[in-house]
């Protein structure tokens, strides 16, 4: 496997510590006016999503990690696993723990695509699209009159998720949500 | 991206920076230092083990030849001196590899002048005016000895820890392995990172008497409690070094042997061995007068003087877009 140098450390470059891949973040070189120079490094652990500071001499360098992000496709869950496949057209398909689910489980809906990190051709998590659009299938009914502002109640979607809602929506409808904040965006 | 091709600076900025080296020149000239340009290439180079040269290779009358990017346009100001050019200054293009980050560039340019009959005390006095030009209002300018900053700010002493808590602490303190680390490579950690950020936030600091280990191209000296320190000085404002000064080695001898325990130095370290600039050497024998010298990050100082947070704020295109 290749490696990579502190100078050729940039965001967003994957590699290897501690035996775990992470993503680097943050690069900063460090140099007295006359001496030795260091790299201040932070990286997000990608198993686990934590984020380290390390530093490294300038010079040393890192395993790089064999990671690959890819769109895949949600198809179902069979009781203990998620299963995804690609959307290149090659119909593989992965299938990923609890584990590396994590939080994205909240938005899982079929037939739309997340980003699927592979480490070693492994799944180690999935991200969801930062915009998706589900169906309420709970909430306290809605409020005539009060479109236009005021107040806010829990809606439970399709996917599990709870997101704070305008008085106004009424189970059934499909909202659109930004799943990075958690928050309501609008009617879809 | 698309709008790569653009300049990371404003032009407006650009025409500030364009009035502030007019003042660095008006500077000079009230005191009859001479502006001198020297080559950017060299057949010597940096023999600093924690400098890496840029080289190229050129076709000359003498073949093809391996030439050097300066690091810092030293040892040609040095052979001026030598041939009695008297106090010069330049703003010179310098190169080097690897440092590109926040407050570096792979190329820069550098203020260097030099003072023949200068000590060191009364360059530090000239570089705090030149600063103050282009920074008006800045606090007071304070001066701290290598050894005193480091009491004060990690209560360990750089010439008499032992190696070993030296190396315990910059391993703390970098959060890396520091076990195999000489007393240079801790001093350099602890320095950067625990000191350094603390400096020149009110007004200017100074820091005097660095070991003699690194001493570079200055003198040797001995400081009041007896230990060997460098003739040299090192100017921060807001946690950035600006500049760098030397009382000069004038000595060939002194001068040669340093550059071949550089090049031991590199060759130990795994790091290629840099063409040694013969011609200073033979500069120095003819006699180079005494005095003092010293390199401003001129990047740096205008960064400062227009309250930009990064290098490339005043650069027209950083390496990232050259």
């Amino acid at each position: 496997m290749a490696s990579y140098s502190t100078n050729e450390f940039k965001g967003g470059l994957k590699v290897m510590l501690d035996g775990d891949p992470c993503a680097i973040v943050d690069n900063e070189f460090v140099k007295p006016g006359k001496g030795q120079a260091f790299n201040r490094v932070k990286l997000r652990n990608l198993m686990t999503g934590r984020v380290w500071e390390r530093t490294f001499k300038s010079g040393e360098s890192l395993e790089a990690a064999d990671v690959l992000e890819l769109d895949m496709e949600y198809l179902y869950n069979d009781g203990e696993m998620w299963h995804f496949m690609k959307t290149d057209g090659s119909f593989e398909q992965y299938a990923v723990d609890k584990r590396a689910l994590g939080d994205t489980e909240k938005w899982l809906k079929e037939q739309v695509a997340y980003t699927v990190t592979l480490w070693n051709d492994n799944p180690i998590s999935v991200s969801a699209p930062n915009f998706i659009e589900l169906e309420v299938t709970e909430t306290d009914p809605g409020l005539k009159g009060d479109t236009a502002q005021g107040g806010s109640k829990p809606a439970t979607l399709s996917s599990g998720a709870v997101v704070r809602v305008p008085l106004f929506i009424n189970e059934g409808e499909v909202l659109k949500v930004d799943t990075r904040s958690g928050e309501y965006v609008s009617r879809a | 991206m698309a709008s790569d091709w653009q300049p990371t600076a404003e032009i407006a900025t650009l025409r500030e920076r364009a009035r502030l080296l007019a003042r660095v020149r008006a500077f000079f000239a009230e005191r009859d230092v001479l502006e001198v340009e020297t080559p950017v290439l060299g057949r010597g180079g940096s023999t600093d083990v924690h400098l890496d040269s840029l080289c190229t290779e050129a076709r000359t009358p003498a073949g093809r030849e391996r030439l050097w990017l300066q690091t810092s346009p030293e040892f040609a100001m040095k052979r001026l001196l030598a041939a009695g050019s008297g106090p010069i200054f330049q703003l010179a293009r310098c190169f080097r590899d690897g440092e590109t980050g926040a407050r570096h560039n792979l190329e820069f340019t550098m203020l260097e002048w030099y003072r023949p009959g200068f000590s060191l005390a009364a360059l530090i006095d000239e570089t705090e005016a030149l600063v103050r030009t282009l920074l008006p209002g800045r606090g007071a300018c304070r001066r701290h000895r290598y050894r005193a900053l480091f009491r004060q700010r990690l209560g360990v002493d750089p010439f008499t820890t032992p190696l070993a808590e030296l190396r315990r602490l910059a391993g703390e303190r970098g959060g890396l392995d520091m076990r195999d680390a000489d007393r240079d490579g801790c001093l350099d950690l602890l320095i950067s990172f625990a000191i350094e950020p603390h400096l020149g936030r009110e007004g200017i600091d100074v820091v005097v008497d660095y070991p003699a280990s690194q001493a570079a191209l200055a003198r040797h000296g001995v400081d009041d409690e007896g230990d060997a320190v460098a003739a040299r000085f090192e100017l921060y404002v807001d946690g950035l070094e600006l500049a760098n000064g030397y009382d000069e080695l004038v000595d060939a001898d002194e001068q040669a042997a340093r550059f071949a325990a550089d090049n031991a130095a590199r060759e130990a370290a795994g790091k290629p061995a840099v063409d040694v600039d013969q011609r200073l050497i033979a500069a120095l024998e003819a006699g180079m007068p005494e005095g003092s010298g010293v390199a401003l990050g001129i990047d740096r100082l205008i960064q400062l003087a227009l309250g930009h947070r990064e290098l490339a704020e005043v650069l027209a295109f950083p390496a990232s877009r050259c």
